[in-house]
């Protein structure tokens, strides 16, 4: 199978974020890390490929810095990498970054796609289903599981409250993977130090212009929340209390 | 970016005393390949999730759990960066080697057996092992499958190594030596599988052999109880009529110093980078206490004295960084330049990390101290709760102190640096000595314009200046006392070793702020800048005791007062406002929950 793998550099975790000037997204003065549901998409990938032999390719779009991930990838046995590397693909939305990656891999067979469920920043959770609109692919989210059959391949998928789904699906497909579906490899130093010679196309904000257009979403404004603390005290005998306590949890609060 | 602006051409050791560096010639972690970043990423996460959840089987000493953790680091490829890769190995670069070796160094006990192992355990075959020895041993000990230790020690000689009482005869047959003995204080004993050991041919020739712990005749004594790196193990071994054969005998029959003593030099550099990871770990957790700790309604993270202690830590590893990651990056250029498929390709290898004998027993002194201070300091500010087991202070405190103590105490490693620099510079390798003479006549003809540096942090770099000055008029100052009896001078030695260890830290703080600054901007090196003046504020207060022991000891009367005169005037300096700098370094990491720079 060939498998490809989109992945995204994000702000790391406990990094403290700051917000840009304009105040619409976060200073790029921070450390970053791979996006965590992608981890685990990669992961998938070349368990994917141990069973079944193929190839698995990484792609990523943004700065030079973001490169960083796709070496990471090819440390822990990816076979290839594509960066689309422009700062301009740090301010698409979804659907263009989808648009770019379509535009990139144009010339590409691929049986699978992956992406991870969604980005730790943006959490959008949708380059990887347009993706598959795009290519005109079906697609399935929240991928717990995978098993290929002559027909294709079943996969898991997550819904609420402790059910899953399961769903017979042909190749080539879209799917959007779960975080902590798997144990994640380490890089070890052989593969850190193969990964240099392994091949990483590079691919123009020019190569791709003609295939995105205009956001059509945008961030008008981003603030840090303001913390309040407000301190009200239920009046009256102990069974009204209790009710107006429950009312509130359950109505105001909504955790009950 | 990162690769146009790293050191490229070779620079002479112990040099730094003698001529000015620009940023372009050093290299910090800020200069990190992606490989290096990689490398770190990977150590870090096996630290924190293969090692760290181990702690207490470890400490407990569950030797099975640390053996399956040696055989996991060495399937990753960390232990074996320094062993060629015709044996196994992934002959890597040392920066490379540094970086595990300060992530490595979360939890000690387990960094103590990975260091032993990797190190003295391991390289003695590397760089002295004939080519059946090598492929025999290197690959298992690359994969973790057979751990290596070393023994030199003895219960009465350590420093003075060459006074062993082991003993080798050759047997009858030719075929065996035959080892009788007792060797003390063995890294790895309990579990290792392959020692070092030294002994004396007939008494007399100090000579190095190979012995696995099958051999007949072998055997090792209890653990010793000690005060920390409770989870590494540590005997005594005895051999009783041992039998080696004779193709373990390890390089050259009676040089066996030669392996002693360059096997402790290769390895030094890492423990400074050891001492770096560890303290950062400290200091990461003295921030969490401090943040959630109240006292007088307030977090304790508030208080002035707890935030300069945070401070003091924090600027310490910066320093340390800038330190340990500099002189691996001097090495690997030297390194850069050995013939790696000449016949003495392991000689040049030495001799090229030899070249910063020097620079490599500062690390060693400095790293071990820094971390004393601050395992202490996070004990204070732990408080009551610092004195007790349940809390990660205790055990840092007491597993640090043995820094200090092994691989060349850290009074040896001043005597190193001293005398070091003094035999460089009596054979000319080094001239110091014409720096000092032009120095001499500069001071004695009175005060002069001191030169006007520009650009970024001119100020710090004029005093990096001075401190150079101070240690060139003390050493010639001295020397000119006790001319070639100098050696026998420990204390005058000691001194000189310690204004030697400031000017290089201070250097190397200036230059790595410096370079910073070059790249990202001012702004961008806020942090760095005044960490560096927090440094170089205590590094002169050092240097100036330093200088004034010394003189007072050589000079007396009208020459003394003389001599205290241009002390004064070289160490003369504006103080920095170090209460405010302290604040701002404070603010940052409290902020962050742990060592930064942003």
């Amino acid at each position: 199978m060939k498998i490809l793998v989109c992945m995204k550099q994000v702000p790391q975790k406990d990094a403290p974020l700051k917000l840009n000037e304009s105040g619409t997204w976060i200073r790029e003065d921070v450390s970053y890390e791979v996006n965590e549901p992608d981890a685990f998409a990669l992961e998938e990938s070349l368990r994917q490929k141990e069973k079944h032999g193929g190839e698995v390719v990484v792609i990523t779009s943004g700065p030079a810095r973001a490169q960083q991930v796709l070496r990471e990838a090819l440390a822990k046995g990816a076979d290839r990498a594509i960066h689309l590397e422009d700062n301009a693909f740090v301010g698409l939305d979804a659907f263009n970054t989808a648009r770019a990656f379509a535009a990139a891999i144009k010339d590409e067979q691929f049986d699978l796609i992956f992406t991870g469920l969604q980005s730790d920043d943006y959490g959008y959770a949708q380059t990887g289903v347009v993706l598959a609109e795009l290519l005109g692919w079906p697609h399935a989210t929240i991928i717990m599981h995978i098993e290929k059959n002559d027909a294709g391949i079943r996969v898991k998928r997550e819904l609420e409250a402790g059910y899953f789904q399961y769903v017979d699906m042909p190749l080539p497909a879209v799917l959007t993977i779960q975080s902590g579906i798997n144990k994640l490899r380490y890089a070890t130093l052989i593969g850190i130090k193969q990964a240099k010679n392994k091949p990483l196309r590079k691919v123009t904000l020019a190569e791709v212009q003609s295939a995105i257009g205009a956001n059509l979403q945008k961030i008008e404004r981003l603030y840090v929340p303001q913390k309040t603390k407000n301190t009200e005290f239920l009046e009256g005998p102990p069974a009204e209390v209790a009710k107006k306590l429950v009312d509130k949890l359950r109505n105001e609060v909504r955790v009950l | 970016m990162a690769t146009a602006t790293v050191p490229k051409s070779k620079i002479s050791g112990g040099s730094f005393l003698l001529e000015a560096r620009t940023p372009h010639e050093v290299f910090t972690p800020e200069d990190f390949t992606e490989q290096h970043q990689l490398i770190g990423q990977t150590t870090e996460e096996f630290a924190t999730n293969e090692i760290l959840p181990n702690v207490e089987k470890i400490e407990h000493k569950d030797f099975s759990v640390t053996r399956d953790l040696l055989k996991k680091a060495g399937e990753l490829g960390l232990s074996s960066v320094e062993i060629p890769e015709a044996y196994g190995g992934l002959e890597m670069d040392k920066v490379t080697a540094a970086v595990i070796a300060d992530h490595i160094a979360k939890y000690a006990g387990f960094a103590t057996t990975w260091g032993g192992h990797t190190g003295i355990g391991t390289l003695p075959i590397v760089y002295f092992g004939t080519e059946e020895q090598k492929k025999k041993y290197l690959p298992r000990l690359a994969a973790g499958e057979i751990v290596g230790a070393y023994a030199l020690s003895e219960a009465s000689s350590g420093s003075d190594a060459l006074n062993c009482r082991a003993r080798a005869e050759l047997s009858s047959d030719q075929k065996h030596y035959i080892l009788n003995g007792e060797k003390m204080w063995i890294t790895n004993a309990g579990f290792a599988d392959l020692f070092t050991v030294f002994a004396k041919i007939d008494g007399e020739k100090f000579t190095t052999f190979l012995v696995e712990k099958t051999f007949p005749g072998f055997s090792i004594g209890a653990e010793e109880h000690k005060m920390g790196i409770r989870g590494s193990s540590t005997c005594p071994i005895i051999l009783n009529d041992c039998k080696v054969p004779v193709e373990n005998l390890l390089g050259e029959i009676g040089k066996g110093h030669v392996i002693a003593f360059n096997i402790l030099n290769v390895g030094r550099f890492k423990l400074g980078a050891m001492c770096v990871g560890g303290g950062r770990v400290s200091l990461e957790n003295a921030i969490g206490y401090a943040k959630q700790r109240k006292a007088f309604g307030k977090v304790i993270a508030d208080f002035g004295l707890v935030r300069e202690k945070i401070a003091n830590m924090a600027t310490l590893i910066y320093v340390g960084e800038s330190l340990v990651y500099r002189t691996v990056g001097l090495m690997d250029v030297a390194l850069g330049e050995v013939d790696k498929s000449a016949a003495d390709a392991a000689k040049q290898t030495l001799k090229a990390i030899e070249e910063y004998a020097v620079e490599c027993s500062i690390i060693k002194v400095w790293g071990s101290e820094m971390i004393d201070y601050v395992v202490d300091e996070t004990v204070q500010i732990y408080g009551g709760y610092g004195f007790v087991e349940e809390y990660p202070a205790e055990r840092a405190y007491r597993d640090a102190r043995i820094n200090r103590i092994f691989e060349g105490t850290n009074e040896i490693n001043r005597l190193i640096i001293t005398g070091f620099l003094l035999k460089r510079a009596m054979t000319g390798q080094l001239p110091l000595m014409p720096a000092i003479k032009k120095l001499m006549d500069e001071v004695l003809s009175g005060p002069s314009q001191s030169e006007e540096l520009e650009g970024p942090l001119a100020e710090e770099r004029k005093l990096v200046a001075q401190a150079k000055k101070l240690g060139l008029f003390v050493a010639g100052s001295a020397t000119q006392k006790y001319m070639q009896a100098i050696q026998d001078q420990q204390e005058v030695m000691g001194a000189i070793a310690d204004m030697v260890i400031e000017t290089y830290a201070m250097e190397s703080a200036v230059l790595r702020a410096q370079k910073i600054a070059e790249q990202k901007g001012e702004a961008a090196a806020s942090l760095p800048i005044a960490m560096t003046r927090v440094y170089l504020s205590q590094a002169m207060e050092k240097i100036e005791a330093a200088a004034k022991k010394v003189i007072a000891a050589v000079a007396e009367g009208d020459m003394l007062r003389t001599q205290l005169a241009i002390l004064r005037r070289l160490a003369k300096h504006e103080p920095f406002n170090t209460i405010e700098l302290r604040q701002q370094i404070a603010g940052k990491v409290i902020e962050r929950g742990k060592y930064t720079l942003a």
